[in-house]
């Protein structure tokens, strides 16, 4: 498919339907892009399990870390890749073996031939994207910031698990 | 419309931003008056705090009422995020306190809005930001202004008072050659007429004092980022690349990406030097902003007919007004402003100074007043008011000289803002 632009139905329906995300890079450096996101996405219902060899057999967030894709014990929907571009390819290989049904590419992280090897076995691929900025577009949370989601709705906004300053793109999850 | 079409600019113009309330439903925005939010819990507090998450903290910060107002204004310039500010200026002095530090050099076209050159000759110099002064007639001139030290580019895309159009396209290349953002103030045309950001502008300021609020009763200003420019390829722009320190060490362009000048301008320039705009201010001027495309086409109906009308006055020497045919702005306007020239323009008088002062005081309907942008029409002499503390030479150049009368053109009906004028002119003799 073509890459340079998502729809929101297709976005939508990626977060909607992952709930277990392994996060390749997570940092446990709290000042890191990857802490953000790890930490945005647990608060929105979602488990994220980190993967990063210098760290594994600690915990981030309450998680245990793995050294690889391969070592987490638990079945793995999406595969969230903050790493570069190149060792994004060897990464989607492994998310294809996993049996993952997305694996999402972080801001600046692009690999259009391991996107079209992931399409050819059945997943669907998000590549110079955050999730976390994309679900803050399609909560509504994104214009908290003045940023601009890009979308309309006359639709009220859903809130998160009794919360007031957080919103949800309207799945239930516990 | 399906979830996946893009709004067109008056679907955006009047829902951008603003979904229903989540807790009441309430369908217009509504007026937030309150300084702080409660936090859910320590760790949101933290997260927060942190820019971990998304959220409000304190209305010096950020505030609902303004969110919307910013994600409006963003979507219609076709930028990745914006922030509103107190006024106009107080969104100048945040964007160059974000990308400037002491000793460093910018380039502002001289066609400028006096308030404009004010701060820059004076105001800014006392940050040691000093401004180098090129002219937009003479392009090369900007090109031959650039140093090492110069770190951004300002310009109007209509200038005030002249109403000339700026040649957007060719001091882009310029800022790209030069590896600096291109600042481009938007007051006077508004998205409506013009978008900066689709002829390279990297950052687009407003004073939403003007037409966007376009009623005449609300201060604001707004800094919309494009999100185009690579902030740490050079290492020229500390504030963005570097390591924060108030945020513990986050780099804030790698953090934020695409949104990270608007995000800077937020965190560090707007908690830091405090121009938030009110609650109130705000909500003024989304209702307004709702009604801008309607506004600005009457309002550039009316301009033309007006300054055709004192074009072939007697007692009037020029007009100066781009969307006049024969200006020497008009290609530029056709180019940049397909949709009309705006509604602010000068003219010059026969009779010099004296009769400049005489017909601000010789109109009855039209405002005797030093802002421009209101439904209602508006006069002012620049040189015995705005551009007074100028020099004779200085005003010459800002297109402000002793003979120079400004107008901005209201929504009344054409043919009384003519009558009122022809009135004046002929008791200014
Ligand atoms: C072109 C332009 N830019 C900036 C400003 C300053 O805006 P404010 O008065 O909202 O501070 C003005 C105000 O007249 C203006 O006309």
């Amino acid at each position: 498919m073509d890459h340079s632009a998502y729809s929101e139905t297709y976005i939508r329906s990626i977060l909607n339907d992952v709930k277990t995300i392994a996060m390749v890079g997570a940092s446990a450096n709290t000042i890191r892009p990857s802490y953000f996101a790890m930490k945005y996405l647990i608060k929105k219902g979602y488990r994220v399990i980190p993967v990063n060899p210098k760290e594994a057999g600690n915990e981030i967030l309450g998680e245990t870390v793995y050294a690889s894709l391969d070592d987490i014990p638990a079945a793995v929907d999406m595969v969230d890749i903050f790493r570069n571009s190149e060792a994004a390819g060897t990464l989607t290989d492994e998310a294809i073996d996993l049996g993952a049904k997305v694996v999402w590419m972080q801001l600046g992280v692009q690999n259009p031939e391991a996107a079209k090897r992931a399409e050819a076995a059945g997943l669907r691929v998000v590549m110079d994207r955050c999730p976390k900025m994309e679900y803050g577009k399609l909560s509504g949370e994104w214009g908290w910031m003045g940023g601009n989601s890009g979308r309309i709705s006359s639709k009220r906004g859903k809130l998160m698990g009794g919360r007031a300053q957080s919103l949800s793109i309207g799945v239930k999850r516990t | 419309m399906s979830l996946d079409d893009t709004p067109r600019f008056d679907t955006l113009a009047i829902h951008a931003g603003a979904q229903p309330d989540p807790t009441t439903g309430a369908r217009a925005t509504p007026i937030y008056q309150t300084t702080s939010f409660v936090f859910d819990d320590v760790d949101h507090a933290a997260s927060l705090f942190g820019l971990q998450a998304f959220g409000n903290i304190y209305t010096r910060i950020m505030n609902p009422t303004q969110s919307v107002l910013e994600e409006r204004i963003a979507a219609l310039e076709g930028g990745t995020a914006a922030l509103a500010t107190a006024s106009g200026h107080g969104a100048q002095l945040i964007i160059f306190h974000t990308l400037l530090q002491p000793g460093d050099e910018f380039i502002a076209v001289r066609q400028l809005y006096g308030g404009s050159i004010n701060q820059f000759n004076h105001s800014f110099k006392k940050f040691d930001w000093n401004v180098v002064w090129a002219d937009a007639d003479d392009i090369s001139s900007i090109e031959k202004a650039i140093t090492k030290k110069t770190k951004l580019i300002f310009c109007e895309s209509i200038a005030n008072p002249g109403g000339l159009v700026t040649d957007l396209g060719a001091i882009s290349k310029i800022a790209r050659r030069a590896g600096v953002p291109l600042v481009v103030d938007n007051t006077l045309a508004t998205p409506y007429l013009c978008r900066p950001i689709e002829h390279g502008a990297d950052i687009v300021v407003h004073s939403l004092t003007k037409f966007i609020g376009g009623h005449g009763n609300s201060m604001g200003g707004m800094i919309v980022d494009a999100g185009s420019f690579n902030w740490s390829r050079e290492g020229r722009y500390p504030t963005l690349s570097e390591p924060c320190e108030s945020y513990n060490g986050m780099k804030l362009h790698e953090t934020f990406g695409g949104i990270a000048f608007a995000i800077a301008c937020r965190v560090l320039g707007l908690r830091d030097l405090g121009p938030c705009i009110s609650p109130m201010n705000a909500f003024l001027i989304i209702q307004g902003l709702e009604t801008l495309s309607l506004r600005m086409k009457k309002h550039c109906k009316n301009t033309i007919k007006v300054a055709e009308h004192l074009s072939e006055h007697k007692a009037v020497s020029w007009v100066s007004y781009a969307g006049l045919r024969g200006d020497r702005h008009h290609k530029l306007a056709k180019k940049y402003c397909p949709n009309g020239a705006g509604a602010v323009f000068t003219f010059g008088l026969k009779g010099g100074y004296e009769a400049g002062v005489k017909v601000v005081s010789g109109v009855e309907m039209i405002s005797h007043l030093a802002n421009i942008g209101d439904v209602r029409s508006l006069i002012i002499h620049p040189s015995s008011t705005t551009h007074r503390q100028l020099s004779e030479q200085q005003q010459i150049a800002a297109g402000a000289g002793p003979d120079v009368v400004r107008l901005s053109i209201g929504l009344e009906d054409a043919a009384d803002i003519i009558a009122d004028l022809d009135k004046a002119l002929a008791e200014a003799g």
